[in-house]
């Protein structure tokens, strides 16, 4: 626990934003550390076995894991620029020294002295409270993902899906290529939250997407028999005859929350925005929090997606290296900033345009 | 409106643009047929452009469009079907025979069906509506996502959408 490792940049989160930002920053001779918490580099997308929205220089149309390879490869152009630790967390920071520890595996403690930090944590999951919620054979989507797209494991034979958003669509389609079959598709709100064709792709197939509807409860003694579903009304109260679904698994797609603890120890101003699904920092566009040395980045800024976090990465690699007082590509900016607002443009960026109406600040003048 | 919510709930209803079939006169004699679309919302997502190789998706002046298709220049080679990870084109060939139309679709399920295998034909609920034979399966990408070619009874190329293989 002695020794204290020094680093340019220190980056929390090997997922698509912080190995974009990691990219970015290594091509402008900044030393860079990476803590990604998991086995392995890569976040959300290494499970992600469908193939991305979103334009082509994010590489849409290419299969998630397959763009992490990508921009892996991109790194190792630099790789003297760039170390790397898996397995290993950032726990905690603190304010008064500017000392990141960081857990590697169960019990090794370090410690880290970086110039300048990179937010890049995720998100996590919610759930939703219902009788028997803790019974085998309730998963998170994610878990769902990780048993079947990492290990080859099918979780079920029948499963309820609860949430129509791009999760809980994209998983269910996931599921029906592995052969599992979907019993139906919850959503309590009166319209499918995710993109209309994931749902169109699912429903050819025969899966119900039962709008306005939700799980009262968990059936089964030792582990999932099945599940009480009933109709919702406008205001969201129970309508009509509670009905039994048949299923042994009940699969929670129902939101995502932004990870961010570590900005909260930094002191950071946070603010609570339901657009971007959780507390989230203040940030100007170059992605800088209140703290000077503090940058947030994808999914950990406000739920949105890869294709924006692989953008918001790029912009805050260049922040840093610029605020290390290294030469960077000033016209990078505008261009990032410009694929960024473009992918914002749509019906499906309101929500967020919204919510960084709320988050976003022009600048932090002398702060 | 009488068909919202099954609109909402993912299923193409005349509610909406992209249901259209492309023109009778253009599409009739059109050899290797041509495209159609199912994209009915603006999201920011334009591979089905940028993997045609005749601009028969026209480009986007923003990525949210929807896609537009120039019918003159559209050959039904198939490349959208493979490459929409919506899984929302579609190719449909009139000039197959007499009676048949050949269909195009992208197919990313097991078992995956040989030459000459019989399967169930569903349309945007999932129902069976026809059998139809499959003709050849092609791999554009060789990236697994399969574009099977499907003959199928003329009269339901607007019902079709998804095929179901039994083995
Ligand atoms: C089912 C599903 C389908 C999706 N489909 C699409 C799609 O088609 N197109 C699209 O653009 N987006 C899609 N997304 C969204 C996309 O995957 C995410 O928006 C994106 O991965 C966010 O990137 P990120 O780097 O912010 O976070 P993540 O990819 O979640 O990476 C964060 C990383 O940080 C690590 N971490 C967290 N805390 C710590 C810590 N304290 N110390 C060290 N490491 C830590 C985590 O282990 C993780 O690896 C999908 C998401 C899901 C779940
Ligand atoms: S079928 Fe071929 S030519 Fe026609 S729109 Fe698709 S990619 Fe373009
Ligand atoms: S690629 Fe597919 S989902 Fe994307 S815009 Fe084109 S048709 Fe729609």
């Amino acid at each position: 626990m002695s020794e204290i490792k020094k680093t340019d940049i220190l980056i929390v989160g090997g997922g698509a934003a912080g190995l974009s930002a990691a990219a970015e920053a290594a091509s402008y001779g900044a030393k860079i550390t990476v803590l990604e918490s998991d086995l392995h580099l890569g976040g959300q997308l290494v499970k992600q076995t469908h193939k991305f929205f979103g334009s082509k220089d994010e590489h849409a149309g290419t299969r998630g894991y397959k763009i992490a390879d990508i921009i892996l490869k991109e790194i190792e152009d630099n790789k003297e620029n760039v170390e790397v630790h898996t397995n290993t967390a950032a726990v905690g920071f603190y304010k008064n020294d500017g000392i990141v520890t960081a857990m590697s595996g169960e019990e090794s403690y370090f410690k880290l002295q970086p110039k300048k930090i990179l937010m890049a944590t995720g998100a996590q999951e919610r759930i939703i409270p219902f009788p028997n919620n803790d019974l085998p054979g309730v998963y998170g989507a994610g878990a769902v993902q990780t048993l079947m797209n990492v290990y080859g494991v099918v979780p079920g034979k029948k499963v309820l899906m609860v949430g129509a958003g791009n999760i809980g669509l994209i998983v269910s389609y996931q599921l029906m290529q592995a052969g599992v079959e979907i019993a139906a598709v919850l959503e309590a709100l009166p319209k499918i939250g995710g993109y209309w064709v994931h749902a169109a792709k699912i429903r050819r197939l025969g899966v119900p997407i039962l709008l306005r509807h939700t799980i009262k409860a968990a059936l089964g003694k030792d582990v999932v028999e099945g599940a009480v579903i009933q109709e919702l009304n406008d205001k969201f109260q129970l309508i009509g005859e509670p009905k039994k679904i048949d299923c042994d698994v009940i699969c929670l797609a129902v939101g995502l929350t932004p990870t961010n603890e570590m900005l909260w120890q930094a002191g950071c101003e946070m603010k609570f925005v339901s657009q971007l699904c959780g507390h989230v920092p203040v940030r100007d566009a170059k992605l800088r929090t209140s703290h000077p040395d503090f940058w947030v980045a994808g999914d950990a800024a406000g739920i949105e997606e890869a294709s924006a976090a692989m953008i918001e990465g790029r912009i805050a690699g260049l922040a840093m290296s610029e605020a290390l007082g290294l030469k960077i590509q000033q016209e990078n900016y505008g261009i990032y900033q410009e694929r960024l607002d473009s992918l914002r443009r749509g019906e499906a960026g309101e929500k967020i345009r919204c919510g960084l109406g709320m988050a976003q600040i022009t600048d932090w003048g002398n702060k | 409106m009488k068909n919202e919510k099954l609109y909402n709930s993912g299923v193409l209803t005349e509610l909406c643009k992209g249901a259209v079939l492309p023109p009778k006169e253009l599409w009739e004699n059109k050899k290797g047929g041509l495209v159609i679309i199912e994209c009915p919302q603006r999201i920011p997502c334009n591979p089905c452009h940028t993997s045609c190789p005749t601009g028969a998706v026209v480009e986007f002046k923003d990525i949210n469009d929807q896609p537009e298709i120039d019918y003159e220049k559209c050959t039904g080679c198939g490349m959208c079907v493979a490459k929409c990870p919506g899984l929302a084109c579609f190719v449909i060939d009139l000039t197959f025979s007499e009676d048949k139309a050949l269909l195009k679709l992208p197919y990313e399920l097991t078992p995956m069906p040989e030459k000459k295998d019989k399967v169930w034909c569903l349309n945007r609920v999932g129902e069976v509506v026809t059998e139809g034979t499959v003709e050849n399966i092609t791999e554009p990408f060789k990236d697994s996502t399969k574009v099977l070619h499907v003959s199928i009874d003329k009269s339901f190329v607007d019902q079709v959408r998804s095929v179901r293989v039994v083995k």
